[in-house]
């Protein structure tokens, strides 16, 4: 094939077009979600959490039974017609024990979650900003309270705080806030030192400032992240706890309780455990993979 | 290295004493005491108060304790009448740590195998075989697990012993049930750590000498991708051990768990106080143990310099 010169013809330079933008432009959080939404399995997470979550309010309307309601007259029914999931031993409706159960556990899980990221976010914060006396004394600290299995902690302050659901909020985010603070204060550390935070400071932002408005926000992502794994990981807690006998006390019903409960009684009536189980495993898996998503979502790397 | 080792000695040290101290304080601010469920006369009481050192003032009963447990000795329990915490401990140890052991193994070498098999499959069926086996053992808490063989297994086909600790058959469902968790994460960590070392550049420099690719997953791709793997062990063998006290219930093994559990709930302090040092010391030191391992592991880590 010959090329020849009267093959190509002369375009020129649009000035106005070489400026204009093609594609809208994106922030990060657009980018991220729009990754995220092509992620099928972290959003059938998404959706399950979203259900369990509507459930969870309005499931214990959905049947004319109250949650602690006795009834010794239809004791340990396995689901049928009237009781969907079954009785338990005093003839309450284990439907309506599952989602005021839910609303224990899912409370549970995000709220200890919550706070112990607060925690850790502040103080990995401060201690990666400010370097030196300061993050040595804590890191130290840190040290020291990290190695202490955080299990042991935890059954140790429910012991004393008198098991509820307030305890077990507050042991989780006494042990939890460690991770989270060295997490920071590693992202806060490679930060600190960019171009960005010096042209702040330049332009005469405090260090409050620098802290809340620069430093924490870029690593949102990662503290997001974690956050997303905290929370099954808080449900698990609960369940064990409330499992060994050492959680959330009868009469209020939660996942783990109801089935620790069912699982006395297991050789007889095995659908009193398997169902609060069913719904532990699902919320947990549903969790872990739409963090798994997230995860992926909010990595820079995997940009592309 | 040296230095290294001092220092993460030091700091276990402290550790375990602030451990000590702090269940030492945490258990006496508990409301009632060891003999509340328990129908005696307030004399009697007051005596047994007495014998176990309970009436003097608490900085007098710390440091005896603190003393006594320097050379070893963690007293008596307060329910199971003259026994000593030691002798206890010592009887209930070594079906924990059986189980404990097993579980890692059997945890340890599935999940590599699992992490390798899906990497080496990347985005092909056996890596989403295995990644969904890795996150439902991540997602499915052990006690459901436990709980869900033990029905299936023990009860209703009566394939496997229902419970207890005799024989290799006993063994098989709790050490399933207590590994399962690990195991997955041990796959996932695998997993990704395999398909991070694909990419490096010794491993082009491996194929590019003409080494088979058998030679260059196994000699390079897998040593170093086992590396992160290691420094995990150290917590996992921590939340092996809190598994046991749900395992060792569902299949009623006479293990530490059980004692922990039980000695919380009757408010034995002695026992409280010697399972928490025990288990703490434990897993202090097995953290100290896995960090040196790791600095003698991985060559790119002198660390402490």
């Amino acid at each position: 094939m010959e090329i020849s010169k009267e093959k190509f013809r002369h375009v020129g330079i649009n000035e106005e077009k070489s400026q204009s933008i093609v594609r809208p432009s994106m922030t990060y959080w657009q980018d991220a979600w729009r990754r995220l939404k092509k992620n099928k399995i972290a959003m059938l997470g998404l959706i399950i959490i979203i259900i369990m979550t509507i459930m969870s309010i309005i499931g214990p309307m959905m049947v004319p039974y109250h949650h602690s309601d006795n009834n010794l007259s239809i004791t340990n029914q396995a689901p049928n017609r009237e009781h969907w999931f079954g009785t338990d031993d005093l003839g309450r409706d284990i439907w309506a024990r599952i989602w005021v159960g839910a609303r224990v556990s899912l409370f549970i899980g995000l709220m200890a979650a919550l706070l112990d990221t607060l925690i850790g976010v502040l103080v990995g914060g401060v201690s990666g900003f400010y370097g030196g006396k300061v993050d040595m004394i804590i890191m130290r600290f840190i040290d020291v309270m990290i190695a202490i299995p955080s299990m042991i902690f935890i059954i140790l302050i429910m012991v004393i705080v008198n098991a509820g659901v307030g305890a077990i909020i507050i042991s989780f985010a006494i042990t939890g806030w460690l991770s989270m603070a060295r997490l920071v204060r590693g992202q806060i550390l490679q930060l600190k030192e960019q171009e960005f935070v010096l042209a702040a400071r330049t332009l005469g932002a405090n260090s409050s400032r620098l802290i809340l408005k620069h430093l924490i926000p870029n690593t949102l992502g990662v503290i997001i992240v974690s956050l997303t794994m905290r929370i099954p990981s808080a449900i698990f807690t609960e369940a064990f706890l409330s499992f060994i006998g050492l959680g959330v006390k009868p009469p209020t019903p939660s996942w783990g309780q109801l089935a620790s409960t069912g699982a006395a009684v297991l050789r007889v009536y095995p659908f009193r455990l398997f169902i609060p189980a069913f719904f532990i495993s699902i919320t947990m898996l549903s969790l872990n993979l739409f963090g798994d998503g997230l995860r992926d979502a909010l990595d820079p790397r995997l940009r592309k | 290295m040296v230095r290294y080792i001092g220092k993460r000695f030091v700091i276990s040290l402290i550790t375990i004493w602030i451990l000590a101290t702090l269940t030492f304080f945490l258990i006496r601010l508990l409301p009632g005491d060891p003999f509340t469920s328990e129908k005696i006369t307030p004399e009697i009481k007051a005596n047994m108060m007495k014998y176990y050192g309970l009436d003097k003032p608490l900085p007098v009963q710390y440091a005896t304790y603190m003393g006594n447990l320097l050379k070893g000795d963690m007293g008596y329990s307060l329910r199971y009448k003259n026994r000593e915490v030691n002798n206890i401990i010592a009887d209930a140890f070594p079906a924990s740590a059986d189980l404990g052991l097993r579980s890692l193994v059997f945890s340890v070498i599935l999940g590599l195998i699992l992490g390798i098999v899906a990497a080496l499959n990347h985005n092909k069926f056996w890596d989403y075989a295995c990644m969904v086996i890795a996150v439902i053992g991540v997602s499915v808490p052990s006690f459901v697990v436990g709980s869900l063989i033990q029905y299936l297994f023990g009860i209703k086909w009566k394939l496997l012993p229902v419970a207890q600790w005799k024989s290799f058959a006993h063994t098989i469902m709790p050490t399933f049930a207590l590994g399962l968790g690990t195991l997955a994460l041990i796959a996932r960590l695998m997993r990704t750590s395999m398909l991070e070392v694909v990419g490096q550049d010794y491993i082009k420099t491996a194929k590019a000498k003409g080494l088979s690719p058998a030679q260059v997953t196994i000699k390079h791709q897998i040593r170093n991708a086992i590396l992160p793997v290691v420094t995990v062990l150290g917590p996992l063998v921590a939340s092996l051990l809190t598994g046991t006290f749900v395992i060792e219930q569902i299949f009623a093994i006479p293990g530490l768990g059980r004692h922990y559990v039980v000695s919380i709930q009757n408010l034995d302090y002695t026992m409280v106080m010697g399972l928490t040092i025990f288990f703490g010391a434990f897993l202090v030191l097995m953290n100290f143990l896995v960090d040196i391992a790791y600095g003698l592991v991985d060559p790119r880590i002198r660390v402490g310099k």
